[in-house]
């Protein structure tokens, strides 16, 4: 084999990223709704928002493939609006991620908001503070912890993805092909030697985001709100 | 203390359900996991034996089988995988043979849409066109050449999809993600009738055959079961199903 390829790392890292910051942007909203809703559909929404913690990812890229091709309702969709369909392509990837690590962002967010109670918010509008700057200066900065353990958890969370990827992928250089779809690709081929290169190279980050995670847990703790 | 005196029981009743297994473990290649479960079936119409079969890709099996999987049988997709577990002596000496010949095929759901000729693949106005793995699956491998042969393989390389087995790749195309694909002809003949849609089959010209070895993993030795399967693939019932799913027999 030639030198050490590193795009599937940079595909994957590129991957995480813009998950990750789509995830904030829609994430939060949601996250909000469901913490301070009292109406029915709480309930329901939240249980379709931890759908991907118990379904194997398998089933979820599987429904995608379906969903997104090009007799699927969205594939329809996509294609009239001239995009062409989604599976084989990074947006393709992009969406099935965000669907995928969408609990790992929501519900850290959402803990934090229902944490914070209506109280700070009452004191705020007393003051009359607008909505806008409610979330602003009281809300987004008591929940700051909430954010980083989703930032955290929604990123590493998809840079190990895999079933998805493996179903809607096709295993394309630079565009489909992530991390863990390579170490899959040279284990097969038996090239053990890159798969543990970068199998490796896993582990290690795996266990440093975890590592961050716990340290800052703990800090908090100490420090209290 | 008391509970000493279970032990020889408990061992004499794990030795007793060892000596009367007569379950066989397979691991077989993706492209032949419809005709095995098939040949399965009539195995233990005729044997009493049942044989639990585990499909994948060539590649990952043997990683498995390299490190202790359960298996006794192996059906590869190739020659190379069981000769290498022969050599490194996972599979049983002298007891490899081919079992079939793989036939590729370009296919797509849609009727009228492949050309019995394979013109499709110079002409057509597809957007994807799916392979398995060149690197991974020997079908992959014979896809390239296809290509190759018809001067098409760097024209439609920003179009090649690529599936980790034969398995993935019939199911990009049979979604309608990928409009055609290369996949084995025994994954679109049904039990009796084409499945739905046209097809190209290659001519065996065009390709290195694909010569698929079965193996006795050192774990089936002496297992009557496993060497009981490995004869059945032998037998006139189960040549007649290799056929009929559109596998040539070894000569």
């Amino acid at each position: 084999m030639n030198a050490f390829d590193f795009a599937p790392v940079w595909l994957t890292l590129r991957l995480a990223t813009t998950t990750t910051l789509l995830l904030l942007l829609m994430g939060t909203p949601l996250a909000w709704w469901l913490a301070r809703t009292s109406s029915w559909l709480k309930i329901p929404v939240g249980a379709i928002v931890a759908m991907p913690l118990v379904l194997p990812p398998t089933v979820l890229g599987f429904y995608l493939l379906m969903t997104l091709g090009p007799q699927g309702p969205v594939g329809q969709l996509t294609q009239i609006l001239g995009l062409g369909t989604l599976p084989f392509t990074f947006a393709g990837l992009v969406v099935g991620s965000v669907l995928y690590s969408l609990p790992f962002v929501v519900q850290p967010i959402q803990n934090a908001f229902e944490a914070l109670g209506s109280r700070p918010l009452e004191v705020a509008s007393t003051l009359r503070a607008s909505p806008w700057d409610r979330f602003f200066s009281v809300a987004f900065p008591l929940a700051r912890p909430g954010f980083l353990t989703a930032t955290i958890l929604g990123f590493a969370h998809t840079v190990g993805e895999f079933g998805v990827v493996l179903m809607i992928g096709g295993n394309i250089p630079g565009a489909t092909r992530v991390l863990s779809v390579a170490i899959y690709d040279h284990v097969e081929a038996m090239e053990y030697a890159q798969a543990h290169w970068l199998a490796g190279g896993m582990l290690l980050f795996s266990f440093l985001v975890l590592l961050a995670l716990y340290g800052f847990g703990q800090r908090t703790q100490r420090v209290g709100p | 203390m008391k509970n000493l005196n279970w032990t020889p029981a408990i061992f004499f009743g794990l030795l007793m359900n060892l000596a009367t297994a007569d379950e066989v473990h397979v691991a077989v290649a993706s492209n032949f996991a419809a005709p095995m479960a098939k040949i399965a079936a009539e195995f233990a119409r005729d044997t009493g034996n049942k044989a639990l079969v585990s499909s994948g890709g060539t590649g990952k099996l043997y990683a498995q089988i390299k490190n202790g999987a359960p298996f006794e049988i192996f059906l590869s997709a190739d020659e190379e995988t069981p000769t290498k577990l022969e050599n490194e002596g996972l599979g049983v000496a002298g007891s490899r043979f081919p079992y079939a010949f793989g036939r590729l095929a370009l296919w797509s759901p849609k009727p009228g849409y492949v050309d019995p000729q394979g013109n499709i693949v110079k002409h057509g106005k597809f957007r994807h066109l799916a392979i398995a793995s060149p690197k991974l699956a020997p079908y992959g491998r014979a896809a390239q050449e296809v290509l190759e042969k018809q001067g098409m393989w760097q024209p439609i390389q920003s179009r090649l999809v690529f599936g980790e087995n034969i398995a993935q790749t019939h199911q990009f195309v049979s979604s309608g993600n990928a409009e055609l694909g290369f996949v084995a002809l025994s994954q679109i003949r049904q039990d009796n009738a084409e499945q739905q849609g046209s097809f190209w089959l290659v001519p065996q010209a065009m390709y290195t055959p694909i010569r698929q070895d079965a193996i006795l993993l050192a774990r089936g030795k002496g297992k009557t079961a496993a060497e009981q399967l490995l004869k059945y693939l032998k037998s006139d019932k189960a040549t007649t199903i290799i056929k009929r799913y559109g596998y040539d027999l070894p000569k």
